[in-house]
């Protein structure tokens, strides 16, 4: 089933694991070509938010919608159109780089899947080292290819934990204009980050969890982690 | 054969061939499933096997045993590399059949415990003094199709488990009583093809009933393996 949607929308969301409420009655929504930022200190509920919008994990209540339709409702092919880059990479040590994104793409059925997976791997600058086992690679080199991983099937929702995380300054400069370009392209991006200096760039807005629950963040002046740091010790 | 069942079997052998290509260049589940089995075998020799002549019928329970207990470290590394890497999250993120990602790894475990059996059955024929291989026809029948049940609930409970915390517990004793029917047919079947006048007719009994429960046992699976698997 070929699904599309323009707009992500998170109705009154909540999750708790036994007794422990990790979100509570969480709403917000993101449009076609927006990339927003999850913003939040450690604990706060940003990787099972991220976790939830994925399908990985069912709301406990409260629901997500993809452009008016819930999970349940679309199906699997949902899954064709969603990225998720979380802070384990998802990758095989043991197989190649090239192999790495082989293996998924043919998991996500792709066609053209040489020609794509030759892009993937220039994209993220392993084209010299599209051969060598993943075990071999650097953090950023292993972040990288996992963003490609994630992108290999062009998604319309990416979502993004701590991306930042291992790149060196170029291969973070070089993640901000891939993310503009995604943004051109409507594909809608939701980030957690801590590195609010590099995502300041490039996010339109912002939104903080505390404690599982969704915080505003005012507008006005100061630069993003200014903002942030007032919103959370006050 | 139409196209969405091409598709789910097109899915099933990308995660075979990936299971197994890991496995053979890291070797890690096979050296470790083949050591324990046969050190399992060697155990047993030492303690049933008395002046070269060993218990009657203990061979067809030893190698039983051996399968089950290399067949749940096999399960258990196999799964763990899997959420070490948490690369489990990212099979259950592609919008691929969930039951073929789990006949996948069905098929590629059994594949690893098919290996070890080629080692394991030899050993068991020699120091047991057992005639294993005197009708190897119903006897790789009965191993083949024992191996496939047991492999098809522990796949399933190693899937699920591989989060828990406690899942190296877990995992034997949630797979032991659920694959009681299989030990009893493997058994039962083998001891039928061990006696001094073979009683093959038994022992297709005991195969075709062990194919029946391959088809239970891996109908429920599939079946409930997409809800089980989301969190």
């Amino acid at each position: 089933m070929s699904v599309d949607f323009d707009e992500l929308s998170l109705v009154d969301l909540s999750r708790h694991f036994g007794r422990r409420k990790v979100l509570s009655h969480i709403s917000f929504s993101c449009r076609a070509g927006e990339i927003v930022g999850l913003l939040g200190p450690n604990g706060a509920g940003k990787s099972t938010l991220l976790s939830i919008v994925s399908t990985l994990v069912s709301p406990s209540e409260g629901e997500v919608r993809y452009g008016g339709q819930t999970a349940r409702t679309i199906g699997a092919g949902l899954r064709r159109r969603l990225g998720l880059l979380a802070h384990d990479l998802h990758l095989y040590p043991e197989l190649t780089a090239r192999e790495n994104l082989t293996f998924f793409g043919g998991l996500y059925g792709l066609d053209n899947l040489p020609s794509r997976v030759d892009r993937a791997v220039a994209l993220a600058g392993l084209t010299d080292r599209a051969d060598d086992f993943v075990s071999a690679f650097s953090r950023g080199m292993r972040q990288r290819l996992a963003l490609e991983r994630v992108l290999l099937h062009e998604p319309r929702l990416l979502l993004l934990d701590e991306p930042f995380t291992g790149l060196d300054d170029a291969s973070g400069r070089a993640l901000i204009g891939r993310l503009r370009a995604l943004k051109a392209t409507g594909c809608i991006v939701l980030i957690a980050t801590h590195d609010l200096d590099l995502a300041e760039d490039v996010l339109d807005r912002a939104v903080v969890l505390q404690a599982g629950k969704l915080v505003a963040l005012q507008d006005g002046p100061g630069t993003l982690r200014e903002r942030y740091r007032v919103r959370i010790h006050g | 054969m139409n196209a969405s069942m091409s598709q789910f079997l097109r899915v099933a052998w990308i995660v075979v061939k990936k299971d197994l290509t890991v496995e053979v260049r890291s070797r890690e589940i096979l050296y470790t499933t083949l050591f324990f089995s046969v050190s399992c075998v060697l155990v047993f020799a030492i303690a049933f096997v008395r002046q070269g002549r060993p218990l009657s019928d203990a061979a067809a329970g030893i190698l039983w045993v051996a399968v089950q207990f290399s067949g749940t470290l096999a399960l258990g590394r196999t799964f763990e590399r899997e959420r070490h890497t948490e690369t489990l999250r990212a099979l259950m993120l592609a919008p691929a059949d969930r039951p073929a990602i789990y006949l996948g790894k069905l098929l590629g475990i059994f594949a690893l415990l098919s290996v070890a059996e080629v080692i394991l059955l030899p050993a068991v024929t020699l120091l047991f003094r057992a005639p294993l291989l005197a009708r190897p026809l119903p006897m790789i029948l009965l191993l083949v199709s024992g191996t496939i049940g047991f492999c098809a609930v522990g796949t399933l409970f190693a899937a699920m488990l591989a989060r828990a915390r406690s899942r190296d517990v877990l995992l034997p004793v949630l797979l032991y009583p659920m694959t009681i029917p299989v030990m009893i047919g493997g058994v039962m079947g083998t001891v039928a093809l061990t006696q001094p006048e073979p009683q093959e007719a038994l022992a297709w009994f005991w195969i075709n009933l062990l194919v029946f429960w391959d088809v239970v046992f891996i109908t429920l699976s599939m079946w409930t393996f997409d809800p089980l698997m989301t969190e």
